[in-house]
């Protein structure tokens, strides 16, 4: 990276500053006859004193009278008003486009050159901070790059040529008018040095804010659990009040640096007057010169003041390069060339892993590891041991090539384990840490992760799509950007194994079993839904398993705690606004809290008389909540889990309940009051509530207004709603509510357990197992895997290491939210997997060590003791008998 | 049964009897009405305590592993409440509750139960008064069952 700003520029971007300054000279002439001709239409085709016809400029054959003289020389300062227009617009967009592009190659590379930090660098910076700098810090630099030669070459083009016709008036008042160019030159710079140290506060306080944000925001659940919302906001309001600080103190010098401007530039019409006048009056010059000279001088102002401006431009973006090189040059950082992802063939791993003295010391002196020697076959499994603090996971991390020794040799066959680049380290070793950190995407996205090296054959588009990339690759090479379409097909399946796309799934199905994670997967299938024009032969299945299931439960004990969709009844467990749809509702049209809102289903109760009902049940329902919730305080968990009316609301519906008793019924409530009890009944549950507010007949004609619901359903309606169909797929439900096609009984607890086996069963027999799982892997893990558990997130990062063969596993951990018996199976699963491959695997306790070849023990950085697994677990079970 | 017989029943319980009515209300309306059949678990011995249970309609029986095999040392019938010693103790089942014949029951969960309990001083008294009557019931009872083992293993020690 270059160190300065504009070695930035004329290394990236020399040929196209020549360019625009070019196009700012050829610019020039044009502009220079937009302002003279005007002169010329005045004095000569408005002007008298001048006989026509007339040549036009100097042309002989060229002989116009007044009227088309001027009209010809308006026509000509039109066209020269639009090439004006027309240059500047150009120059504007070239700017920019250049400026843009700079600003993407810088944004790119500092980018880039966070891939290659060391990892310690990451605990001094703060992502907040990295953030910060690679969006908000880079941006106004793209605008100065545009600026960065042209600005000086035009503005300093227009000052030299006026200074050039004033000297030409009068040489004296010349020097006159440019006498105080050397006190703004020595005093501005010398005030603008304090506004750019100021600026470079300014910077690192922001910077500092950022990262408090990002810690805030990470930290959410420490400052609520711990009520320490107060002092954050005391914190975030000191560091706002700093920047608050500097750039007050950064206005009050720009605007002095300005008044000293302008004081200047008015003080030199003072020397005009004053040293101009009396020559004037001497006699020693004409008063047409001093006129000229004045006029001239006014020009002179307006390029001086832009070139001051760009000089304050400049020292800003300097300054903000400056901070930046100076940032993203952290020491240690991983060569380029260890990264060029073409690398080919990719090597595999061979040998005895051999360490010499091998020393890890981190800032400040610590030595994490500490001259420690050992030596073990690269295809073996070493468990690695000891006391915590006793520096297993900073081996871990060298011996998989994630921290560089500080000290000592570390070698795998003939290779130097810490030169060898970074496409072997990475396909050929694989490394599950404490901390497994997922991405936002499905289970599966998550799991291929590990083999997304580089692009595989590039995407198939056509027609716009391909007009649209081929433009994309373009500009990423006037940018500097990689042209790697991010759409092509990443996976290297040969890395995993496998020929293709199906069977990377059947491996990828495996490797979930053997981290112990299948069942999981396999219930996220079941509970998410599939997509009917993509899998419609497995939604035939669903349906063969709904009546598989519904074959099974008949005349069993089973079909007394489910109660299927029936067109023609009542269920009485679920919803009435359930009952009223009798489906699925897609979108918020016919969500249970907007039903009462919805003009449509207004309609259809008013049409089955059913409204003023629904009103009187509303009275009732919202009569009974006010007695059983008014005396709670409003944060309790009951209003969350029993209660129709939240606690924000309970005070209005106590209003309505009030207005209703003075009117003396429903009949006369006004519309708003009448919603807020509408909305109520479609809330009611007759098994589980057992209010007693349904009876029979109103049973009866709510299938009365289901059915003619579904017969009147307006078109604008028509995909908010996926109706229950005995012989149809239902797309907006789970795959689980699709073979249930019911509802469990509220009654029934007891059987729910029993019923989810059928369905397991069923499923099985039809062989839907695998593909649930499939529909399991596209589950959305969300934003860093929180839909997931802690023991969930260990065992696809687990799952993910399997993935790609790797000749040496290193595990630190991994599995520590796991009970005690599943490490044990899935540590034994992953043997089998791993045969013939290394393994090397810090354990909590000495457990486990018995499954391992060798063991190194390691106390305070140093290895206290290694050898064959087995006699080192006698000895360590030995010690801790004594 | 219907919430206004679930006021009812519960008003019946000595533990209730004392409290307010609106929060004798909420505990009916938050229950659940539930039905087993014959020979059903309501739950197992060593099940983690999440329920008050009250009976509304038949017999349960009271059922504790032995070397491998249930055997039922009690029964409990009619607007008899049980569950609610582990709930106050927040243990596992003690025992297995099974159904003998078609039972009904009022399931009050554990939470809304211990909180409506202690909650209200009203309950306290009354809640501190059953729980010793309990205990002592229950030390007869296991009196019981040493009797019953001693026996069996008499009959068995003179059978070889």
């Amino acid at each position: 990276m270059e160190s300065s700003i504009f070695g930035f520029i004329f290394k990236h971007s020399r040929r196209q500053q020549v360019f625009l300054l070019l196009l700012t000279l050829v610019s020039f002439p044009f502009l220079y006859a937009s302002l003279d001709l005007p002169k010329t239409i005045i004095n000569e085709a408005v002007g008298g004193g001048v006989s026509f016809p007339r040549a036009l400029f100097g042309i002989q054959s060229l002989q116009l009278e007044q009227i088309d003289y001027l009209m010809t020389l308006c026509g000509i300062f039109l066209g020269l008003v639009l090439i004006n227009g027309g240059f500047k617009y150009w120059i504007n967009v070239y700017k920019g486009q250049m400026g843009e592009r700079m600003l993407r190659r810088l944004r790119y590379i500092l980018f880039a050159r966070i891939l290659r930090f060391p990892l310690p660098q990451f605990r001094k910076t703060s992502q907040g901070e990295l953030i910060a700098m690679i969006t908000a810090e880079v941006e106004p630099l793209g605008g100065f790059i545009g600026d960065a030669i042209a600005t000086p070459a035009f503005q300093g083009g227009t000052l030299l040529t006026i200074l050039g016709f004033i000297m030409i008036q009068d040489p004296f008042l010349g020097v006159a008018s440019i006498a105080l160019y050397p006190v703004q030159m020595i005093l501005i710079p010398r005030l603008q040095r304090r506004v750019n140290l100021l600026g470079k506060e300014r910077v690192k306080a922001v910077r500092k804010l950022s990262e408090q944000i990002g810690e805030v925001v990470s930290g959410i659940q420490e400052v609520r659990a711990n009520d320490t919302s107060e002092f954050e906001r005391a914190r975030f309001a000191r560091q706002v009040g700093a920047i608050f600080e500097i750039r007050y103190l950064i206005y009050r010098k720009k605007f002095f640096i300005k008044f000293l401007n302008n004081f200047i530039a008015q003080v030199t019409p003072f020397l005009f007057y004053s040293v101009g006048g009396y020559l004037v009056i001497t006699g020693d010059l004409t008063f047409g010169a001093l006129v000229a000279v004045l006029a001239a001088y006014k020009d002179l102002a307006s390029p001086w003041k832009e070139l001051l401006s760009w000089y304050q431009t400049k020292e800003d973006a300097r300054i903000k390069y400056e901070q930046l090189v100076d940032q993203f040059h952290p020491a240690g950082m991983i060569e380029e060339d260890r990264q060029d992802h073409r690398l080919d063939p990719v090597p595999h791993l061979e040998g005895a892993v051999v360490a010499t003295n091998l020393s890890l010391e981190e800032d400040g002196g610590i030595k994490v590891v500490d001259g420690a020697t050992f030596r073990f076959d690269s295809r073996s499994a070493v468990a690695i041991t000891g006391p915590a603090g006793a520096g297993k996971a900073g081996m871990a991390r060298l011996l998989a090539r994630l921290l560089v020794p500080t000290g000592g040799n570390l070698r795998i066959g003939d290779a130097v384990l810490p030169d060898l680049p970074e496409p072997v380290t990475g396909r050929r070793m694989a490394y599950v840490g404490q901390s497994i950190q997922l991405f936002n995407g499905t289970v599966r996205d998550n799991l291929v992760y590990g083999l997304k090296h580089r692009p595989g054959p590039s995407a198939e588009r056509d027609g716009d799509d391909r007009a649209a990339f081929e433009r994309y690759v373009v500009e990423a090479q006037a940018s500097g950007n990689t042209e790697s379409d991010p759409d092509s097909d990443w996976v290297d399946y040969d890395g995993a194994g496998v020929p293709g796309p199906t069977d990377l799934a059947d491996r990828l199905v495996h490797l979930l079993g053997v981290v112990g994670m299948d069942g999981d997967i396999y219930a996220l299938g079941l509970q998410g839904s599939i997509d009917p024009e993509r899998y419609p032969d497995l939604c035939a299945r669903v349906l063969e398993a709904r009546t598989r299931l519904r074959e099974r439960m008949e005349g069993s004990d089973l079909a007394k705690t489910v109660e299927p969709f029936e067109r023609t009844r009542y269920n009485d467990n679920m919803t009435v606004a359930e009952n009223l749809l009798f489906g699925t509702p897609i979108g918020d049209a016919f969500m249970q809290d907007r039903m009462a809102d919805n003009t449509y289903v207004r309609q259809v109760l008013h049409d089955t008389g059913l409204e003023e009902v629904f009103l009187q049940t509303g009275l009732q329902v919202a009569s009974i909540m006010l007695e059983l919730f008014q005396d709670l305080p409003p944060d309790h968990e009951f209003f969350d889990r029993y209660s129709f009316v939240s606690a924000d609301d309970l005070p209005e519906v106590q209003a309505v309940v009030r207005r209703a008793e003075s009117l003396g019924g429903v009949r006369q409530l006004e519309s708003l009051d009448r919603r807020v009890l509408m909305s109520l009944p479609f809330k009611l549950i007759p098994a589980r509530h057992r209010l007693g507010l349904l009876d029979d007949d109103l049973k009866a004609r709510i299938l009365e207004a289901r059915r003619r619901f579904a017969e009147g359903l307006p078109a604008e309606f028509a995909g908010a709603v996926a109706f229950y169909d005995q012989d149809s797929y239902n797309a907006a439900a789970s795959v689980q509510d699709n073979i249930l096609f019911g509802r469990l009984v509220y009654g029934r607890q007891q059987g729910h357990a029993q019923v989810n086996a059928v369905i397991a069963q069923v499923v099985d027999d039809l062989d839907l197992r695998r593909t649930l799982m499939e529909a399991g892997l596209d589950f959305q893990v969300g934003i860093g895997g929180a839909r997931l558990s802690n023991g969930q997130r260990q065992r696809l990062g687990l799952a993910r290491a399997l993935l790609k063969r790797p000749d040496m596993l290193v595990v630190d951990q991994a599995l520590a939210a796991l009970d005690p018996v599943s490490q044990t199976a899935v540590l034994d699963r992953v043997f089998d997997e791993s045969a013939g491959r290394g393994i090397v695997w810090v354990l909590g306790q000495a457990e486990m060590m018995d499954r391992f070849d060798t063991a190194l023990v390691m106390e305070g950085g140093k290895i206290s003791r290694s050898g064959p697994a087995r006699d080192v677990a006698g000895d360590l079970s030995g010690v801790a008998a004594d | 049964m219907d919430f206004g017989d679930t006021v009812k029943v519960l008003r019946a319980i000595p533990m209730f009897a004392k409290l307010d009515p609106s929060k004798l209300k909420l505990v009916a309306f938050a229950s659940a009405h539930l039905t087993f059949d014959d020979g059903e678990a309501l739950f197992f011995e060593g099940d983690p305590s999440d329920g008050v249970y009250l009976i509304d309609e038949g017999t349960v029986n009271i059922c504790v592993d032995s070397n491998g095999s249930e055997i039922t040392v009690g029964s409990l019938t009619n607007r008899e409440l049980f569950g609610e010693m582990a709930i106050f103790r927040n243990e596992p089942r003690s025992a297995t509750i099974r159904a003998s014949g078609s039972v009904k029951v009022l399931r009050i969960d554990g939470d809304m139960f211990l909180r409506v309990v202690t909650e209200y001083p009203e309950t306290a008294l009354e809640v501190m008064r059953i729980l010793s009557e309990k205990i002592a019931k229950s030390m007869v009872s296991e009196r019981t069952l040493q009797d019953r083992v001693q026996d069996l293993e008499n009959q068995l020690g003179g059978g070889i």
